[in-house]
């Protein structure tokens, strides 16, 4: 790790001021930039802490709404997010102790790995991420591997999710990181069912719309038994082959269906 | 009722006292006055050209003591290989230099080019960015088939080419094989690869050279597993210092598992430099380090051919093995692949005839060494699946082929046809063991079950024999050892009878603080808090060569009881003296010295006292003092033995499996602390099923280390498996070694992977999938493909 200025502000106004320093970085749990900065991939000027922003930090309900700050941990939506459920439940399955103590929603999101959990939940739920700018809807937010929406010093205060009818979340743990090798995320709403997928695409997270139309018409898992998923455009590694990946996709929306 | 004290009881870890508490000294713990900081500026290519190294910025920046290369390493040897091996033509192996720094090329990622010393670890790798290295990047050898090729690229250009040797065993014997296999009723072949591992000790490796000028002592403290060897390889054959100049000392070291055996470069250029720059020099490995830089472990492709006749009895077996050696030959690599491996391919079997051909072959990759079984886990993993492949084609109950072609325990001792004899073993024994632990007969209840519930269902059986308590230093000369393999061990008996050993033996995780005083408290009949272990420091313990290959306790144990033997006959005549009466009427039981017959007694404490305080003493007759050593070089191997069985569960929709039990019936003779034993025999499951679900050390063909962190090497976590059922009530003592003890550090290793392949197989079978094999490591992805290949 190369030496760095730090600063912890107490508002977000003061921690966008501070991210107008060239080479700054907003610093959030830090379980992805604190280990590449200490690989030296990564080297900020100065890291601005977003952790002592009580503003935002906490989960709420608001009717149909679940309100989740962006510096909330992924502990404290698995204890307190359960009036949705899947997502609390998608939570409390990320990493470890150690990273669901430290890591955020908002830390995850900004960061969009293309493994990670959460953006999954965020576009199958149709959330809106409210910035300190304006209010992103979730098919616009992600924009491809670790790319979203968010213009430099912009900084994510909090994600509202519709809380849906049914939902669940079935994450399939690459074997060393245990991020997703993939992960599918299906929600069912008054007006239709969302299908996110993570872990998959060289795109970072996607929806399936072939299985969204068919699980709105009918929400059982043998509703996707006629589709396909193409390996086009999936993710190649040490630890599946776009086929195995395509595989995946079906088999995890049809436990999400029967778990939801 | 188990005993609460001595052989046989279930002592707790007295070491796990500072271990558990944070209170332990390893050499990352240790820190010199005006102590420097070493950090290696590594290859990040897999082959290359060096044109220059320009050092001079990094030099000048501000706390930056000094950079070094090779050429400050002008004739200093290379790190020496400690075994040579001999070809089929009765030639030496091939053997190129292996430069503590790069000379001219390097030749694997990781390799060190340079070396910069500072004030702080820091600073000493802002200043290796600033060394400025220009390589013209080569070819890369990677597949070991395509460095064997017609005109492949060399890694090593005064070599005659990629084949460190060609080895045939047993090379009389390859006509009647050939002939054996020809006439055979059912020939059964399988083509496996043995993965690559990476070791992966808590520990990484941390050498710390100091250097004392007003006496021209060196010391070395180092994460060794034989300080006396480094001291005997590095002293000298590469820096030329007598072994009265330089002390290696090796603390508590956070396991080792093979990788910590060998002489690294790392060690000797801090020794060296620390004399260089008559200051301490500090070097502690990284995690992503270690990786580029550890001996890698196993990486071998085997073709394997069983031969049986119409009773379906094995008459031959044929291998062809091609071993990777990596870059440069690591301190035993020659040896893995050929010694601890074409000698234990007879496995528990009768199999009269067997020929085993092993090509080692240089590529372009980190080193390849023992790793926990080192050879006998690559030989029991390929014999293992052939037998469970014939069973499966002769439609033969698994179990039972094997049952037919055991070695009978009438047998014993039996002269296997690859030249070593078993002395003791019982195959039935563990095999029956295993059946009762694992209800085999309501298996197919259970696989209805799995039906029922989506999932396919699998049962799979290993056996294994490995050849422990390496070695008979007569034998492993004649086969190409550069070194002894004896053992050593000194009993300091102190005036009021507390007792200090110092043994040659090295324990890293093994618990040889606990077990050895066990050992020696038994046979003294004294409390084991009386005892204290000393071990890891030349200084300190007499010339011994470590722990490796489970050979502490049937090796370094012996030389203990030897040493421990001398002693008591000492004390013996001391208190032949006491009691006036002749010294073989003398008996000690319990601490207490009686005569035979009478009522009279003396007791241990008083019997030491008098030695060290001899005013009625037989002085005329024997030296004063309580204190012995021996040497102990055994007589052969030992032959632990076991059943080891596998139940899985594979999702077909996804290719996971879940191990829902693992049996071991293991046979390790004389058992000294049962927990430990259990202990160890957990850590080598959790290694073997580890290489045969997760870990996978995977090199691209540009040479590049695709699993080079945790990110994508997969270590095993405790919910990768199961509840154990272990169990060593199997027992036929080893017949030459005193305690009649076999080892047990690397069965669990050894035994696990063959088992659970095994067991996937079948359960694929079962479930209308007829895989014949899959390479480990059976990750959900290999298993779903190979699904699909039989679909």
């Amino acid at each position: 790790m190369y030496n760095f200025d730090f600063e912890q502000p107490g508002s977000v106004e003061d921690a966008v001021a501070a991210l107008k320093e060239e080479d700054a970085l907003a610093l959030s749990g830090g379980q992805t930039l604190i280990p590449s900065m200490k690989q030296r991939l990564n080297a900020p000027s100065k890291l601005v802490s977003l952790t002592g922003i009580e503003a935002l930090k906490g989960v709420c309900q608001n009717g149909d709404t679940l309100s989740v700050g962006a510096a909330t941990t992924h502990a404290t939506v698995a204890a307190d997010g359960g009036a949705y459920a899947a997502l609390a439940a998608l939570a409390g399955g990320i990493g470890d102790p150690a990273v669901r103590n430290r890591g955020t929603l908002g830390g995850s999101l900004a960061n969009n790995d293309p493994a990670a959990c959460y953006p999954s939940a965020v576009l199958a739920s149709g959330a809106t991420v409210v910035t300190n700018a304006r209010e992103i809807a979730a098919d616009d937010f992600f924009d491809g591997m670790f790319a979203t929406a968010l213009d430099e010093g912009e900084i994510i205060t909090s994600v509202n999710f519709p809380i849906p009818e049914k939902a669940s979340y079935q994450k399939f743990e690459q074997p060393a990181s245990r991020f997703a090798l993939t992960g599918v995320f299906v929600a069912k709403y008054a007006d239709g069912v969302r299908v996110a997928v993570t872990g998959a695409s060289e795109e970072g997270v996607m929806r399936w719309a072939e299985a969204e139309a068919a699980l709105s018409a009918d929400f059982s898992p043998e509703a996707v038994d006629g589709l396909t998923v193409a390996a086009d455009g999936l993710i190649s590694d040490l630890h599946g082959t776009p086929e195995y990946r395509a595989n995946l996709i079906k088999v995890l929306t049809k436990r999400a269906v029967a778990a939801a | 009722m188990p005993k609460d004290q001595g052989i046989g009881a279930s002592s707790k870890r007295r070491e796990d006292v500072r271990f558990l508490t944070g209170t332990g000294n390893y050499t990352d713990d240790i820190n010199l006055v005006n102590q420097t900081y070493a950090h290696f500026l590594r290859s990040d290519v897999a082959h290359g050209t060096i044109n220059s190294i320009d050092a001079s910025a990094a030099e000048a920046m501000e706390g930056v003591v000094k950079v070094f290369t090779a050429k400050d390493f002008e004739g200093v040897g290379g790190i020496p290989c400690g075994w040579q091996v001999t070809d089929r033509e009765g030639n030496p192996m091939q053997e190129p230099k292996h430069p503590i720094l790069a000379e001219g090329k390097v030749r694997h990622v990781g390799d060190p080019i340079a070396v910069v010393i500072a004030e702080s670890p820091e600073l000493a790798r802002d200043a290796a960015e600033a060394v400025e290295v220009d390589i013209t990047e080569l070819p890369a050898v990677i597949d070991m088939k395509a460095a064997c090729a017609e005109g492949a690229t060399k890694v090593h250009d005064d070599l005659t080419s990629n084949l460190c040797y060609d080895w045939g065993f047993v090379e009389e014997n390859r006509d009647a094989v050939d002939q054996a296999i020809k006439n055979a009723a059912h020939v059964t072949t399988l083509e496996l690869t043995n993965n690559r591992l990476v070791a992966n000790p808590m520990e990484p490796r941390v050498a710390v050279g100091d250097y004392n000028r007003a006496n021209d002592e060196h010391t070395l403290y180092t994460t060794s597993q034989n300080p006396h060897v480094i001291r005997l390889l590095m002293g000298a054959f590469v820096l030329g210092i007598p072994e009265h100049k330089l002390r290696v000392v090796a603390p508590d070291v956070g396991g080792g598992f093979g990788t910590k055996i060998f002489h690294y470069a790392e060690e000797a250029f801090v020794t060296f430099a620390a004399k260089a720059l008559n200051r301490p020099v500090k070097w502690t490995c990284s995690r992503s380090e270690a990786f580029i830089s550890d001996a890698h472990g196993r990486d071998h492709v085997t073709k394997i051919e069983l031969a049986l006749d119409a009773d379906n009895k094995f008459t031959a077996i044929r291998t062809e093995t091609y071993a990777n050696m990596g870059a440069y030959l690591s301190t035993f690599a020659p040896s893995v692949p050929t010694w601890l491996h074409g000698t234990l391919m007879a496995g528990n079997y009768t199999t009269p005839l067997i020929y085993v051909n092993v090509k080692a072959v240089f590529t372009n990759t980190v080193p390849v060494d023992a790793y926990r079984g080192a050879g006998r886990p690559e030989a029991t993993f390929q014999l293992e699946r052939v037998v469970d492949k014939a069973a499966r084609e002769l439609g033969m109950d698994p179990a039972e082929l094997r049952r037919l072609n055991f070695i009978k325990p009438d047998q014993f001792p039996y002269e296997t046809p690859v030249a070593v004899a078993y002395d003791t073993g019982n195959y039935d024994a563990t095999l029956d063991k295993a059946l009762e632990l694992t209800d085999y007969a309501g298996f197919d209840t259970r696989a209805a079950e799995s039906k029922a519930n989506g999932k396919m269902r699998g049962f799979g059986i290993a056996h294994y024999i490995e050849a422990c308590g390496i070695a008979p230093s007569n034998l492993v000369g004649q086969l190409g050892a550069r070194a002894g393999l004896y053992e050593s061990a000194t009993v300091r008996v102190n005036a009021t009878g507390s007792i200090a050993v110092m043994t040659g033996s090295h324990s890293h995780g093994q618990g040889h603080e606990t077990t050895f005083a066990q050992v020696v408290a038994d046979m003294i009949g004294i409390d084991e808090s009386q005892v204290d272990i000393v071990h890891g420091d030349t200084s300190k313990t007499p010339m011994g060569m470590g722990t490796y290959g489970s050979r502490s306790i049937a090796v370094g144990g012996s030389a203990m009881v030897r040493a421990a033997e001398k002693v008591i006959n000492k004390a013996k005549k001391i208190a032949a003296h006491l009691m006036e009466a002749a010294d073989a009427d003398i008996e000690l039981k319990d601490g207490q010295f009686s005569v035979a017959g009478t009522d009279k007694s003396v007791a241990w404490g008083d019997v030491c006292l008098a030695a060290y305080v001899p005013h009625n003493y037989p002085l005329e007759e024997i030296e004063p003092g309580l204190e012995e050593t021996a040497f102990y070089d055994p007589a052969n191997f030992t032959y632990p033995s076991g059943a080891y069985f596998c139940e899985v569960e594979v999702d077909p929709g996804t290719g996971k499996i879940d191990i829902l039990g693992f049996t071991a019936a293991d046979d390790f003779g004389n058992v000294i602390n049962p927990m430990i034993v259990e202990g160890q025999v957990h850590g080598g499951l959790a290694q073997g099923l580890g290489q045969a679900m997760l870990e996978n050390c995977v090199y691209d063909d540009n040479g590049q280390l695709l699993s080079g962190s945790y990110m994508d090497y997969a270590m095993p976590r405790a919910h990768d498996l199961p509840n154990f059922t272990v169990d060593h009530s199997c027992q036929t003592p080893c017949t030459h070694n005193p305690l009649g003890v076999k080892g047990c550090g690397e069965a669990g290793a050894i035994g696990s992977p063959p088992a659970l392949v095994n067991a996937v197989i079948d359960a694929l079978h079962r479930g209308g999938y007829p895989v014949e094999h899959i390479d480990m490591p059976l990750s959900p992805s290999r298993v779903w493909n190979a699904m699909q290949s039989v679909k």
